[in-house]
């Protein structure tokens, strides 16, 4: 009894001291990073351009919904249409923009990352790398975290653009409020640390959900099995950590 | 010079090496047998710091490689050759790429000069024309096979080989056991062939030790285990020569 108590209590500390671990040595080999170029240039196309295309799908129909959403919730005159603009352009820059692409990465890019880790633990691989003399922390971790890092803020900036576009584009076509309306509201209540926020914000998912993910593919135990273990592990932890991190974040710096 | 000396080591509650202390003289081609699950990979890990002791020194050259930095592990490493018993190659990479890697990695030579080097290590394993498949394209064999060209390409004065012929058929592993005893014989590197198959041992081993449940039960010279009357030892000599003769 005493026993197990004492594990739920050690075990999350346990791991986040590896993980604290894992991070001092990766921070240690950022200076060998011109070896690893390549793999951070890799990196970025399939973490942030491949990512492209399913991010600003995900924000174009989360924008699209908001102006559909405020508009219904909107039923009295009184209240003037420009106000659609005013709700959806800052919501997606605070919170949707950098929420959507965190939930859409954390299930493309971190299983991946994860997978991909994994396997080449349980075949052997990593130790392969470290048997040449390479730091397999700098080789294989850096250059995610870094792109994850990098390719993040971009991902975010076009899922803004994106979702409020689509948003007003909705807004007009379904004769909600017509685009310059929406416009207007949205200039009047733009905020220019929004914006600084929300990238904020989109570089620390991107760290989060990157360097969670190399954390469990990295220490993959047991076959296929574990790699698939981490898989779902990396992609649940991410998000679960998204949602922490965005709690604290808004708490903090709004 | 490799030094293990009364190594132990336990993962969770199991006891995998038991004081285990084995010599490996420069130049010497020396086989680790021993029965599936006898700890014979857990000591190969110990010997590039793969896996650390729980008790006991691994030394390379004179030195404890536990007692170093990662930094000074990571240069004691590049002495080394190594041939995982799966392979370990790269999967994202073709034949010729893995092979590669360690020259772009580790040396200033120019492409003209790698693809060179490759084509020669590629040929050395009779696999010439894989260069551009994938892992995942090739048999286990050929798998081993590229990957056994790769561990050789920077000419390593150690080479640690885990089961360099388990998986191929007994023409390539006659190959195989050739082209490990002409390394040996030409480079004079140092040899450590982890195997349980006893064909290998006989051909191209100076010496053998033989791990039994976690111990170094017996090591010697070839000669000596021919002579030698040890009931374990002779018993899976004598499973592999029932094997040999069927085949
Ligand atoms: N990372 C690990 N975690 C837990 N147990 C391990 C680990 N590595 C090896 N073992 C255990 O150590 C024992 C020895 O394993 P090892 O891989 O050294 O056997 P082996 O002699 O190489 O066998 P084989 O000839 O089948 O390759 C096995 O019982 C294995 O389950
Ligand atoms: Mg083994």
């Amino acid at each position: 009894m005493v026993k197990q108590t004492l594990d739920i209590v050690l075990n999350p500390l346990a791991t986040l001291g590896r993980y604290s671990r894992l991070l001092f040595h990766a921070f240690g080999a950022v200076a060998e990073l011109s070896i690893y170029r390549k793999n951070l240039w890799e990196q970025m196309v399939k973490s942030g351009v491949d990512s492209i295309p399913i991010v600003c799908m995900a924000a174009g129909f989360s924008g699209a919904v908001s102006t559909v959403q405020t508009a219904y919730q909107l039923v009295t005159p009184l209240i003037p249409r420009s106000t659609i603009g005013a709700i959806v352009v800052p919501s997606m820059i605070l919170e949707l923009g950098a929420v959507v692409t965190g939930f859409i990465l954390a299930g493309r890019v971190g299983a991946r990352i994860a997978a991909e880790l994994g396997t080449m633990r349980v075949t052997e691989q990593i130790d392969a790398l470290e048997s040449m003399g390479l730091n397999s922390i700098g080789y294989l971790i850096v250059p995610r975290v870094l792109a994850g890092i990098i390719m993040f803020p971009v991902l975010y900036v076009a899922a803004c653009f994106v979702g409020i576009g689509s948003g007003m584009l909705i807004g007009d076509l379904g004769g909600f409020v017509p685009a310059e309306e929406f416009l207007v509201g949205a200039r009047e209540f733009f905020q220019p640390f929004d914006p600084i926020f929300g990238v904020i914000k989109s570089i620390v998912f991107g760290f989060l959900i990157t360097s969670i993910s190399c954390f469990k593919g990295y220490y993959t135990q047991g076959g296929a099995e574990g790699v698939g273990r981490s898989t779902t592990q990396a992609a649940v932890a991410s998000c679960v950590f998204l949602l922490l991190a965005d709690l604290v974040l808004a708490a903090t710096l709004l | 010079m490799i030094s293990v000396t009364k190594v132990n080591k336990s993962f969770n509650d199991k006891h995998v090496l038991k004081d285990v202390s084995v010599d490996i003289p420069e130049g010497e081609t020396i086989a680790i047998i021993g029965r599936s699950g006898s700890g014979k990979s857990v000591l190969m890990k110990h010997l590039i710091g793969l896996l650390s002791p729980d008790s006991g020194t691994v030394t390379v050259d004179g030195i404890d490689i536990n007692a170093i930095t990662y930094a000074e592990l990571r240069r004691v490493r590049r002495n080394f050759g190594v041939l995982f018993q799966g392979g370990a190659l790269f999967d994202s990479m073709n034949s010729f790429e893995n092979v590669a890697f360690p020259l772009r990695t580790f040396t200033e030579m120019g492409e003209p000069e790698i693809e060179d080097v490759v084509k020669r290590c590629l040929a050395m394993v009779e696999l010439e024309d894989v260069g551009a498949k994938l892992p995942s394209e090739l048999s286990g064999g050929m798998q081993k096979r590229v990957a056994l060209a790769r561990a050789v390409a920077l000419q390593p004065r150690y080479i640690i080989y885990d089961e360099p012929t388990s998986g191929l058929d007994p023409e390539t592993s006659n190959t195989i056991d050739e082209l490990i005893r002409n390394l040996a014989d030409q480079l004079n590197v140092t040899s450590i062939v982890v195997t349980h198959d006893m064909h290998s041992v006989l051909n191209i081993a100076d010496r053998a030790a033989f791990i039994y449940e976690g111990r170094m039960h017996w090591t010697g010279t070839i000669d000596e285990l021919h002579r030698s009357d040890d009931q374990v030892l002779k018993a899976f000599v004598t499973a592999n020569e029932y094997k040999i003769g069927l085949s």
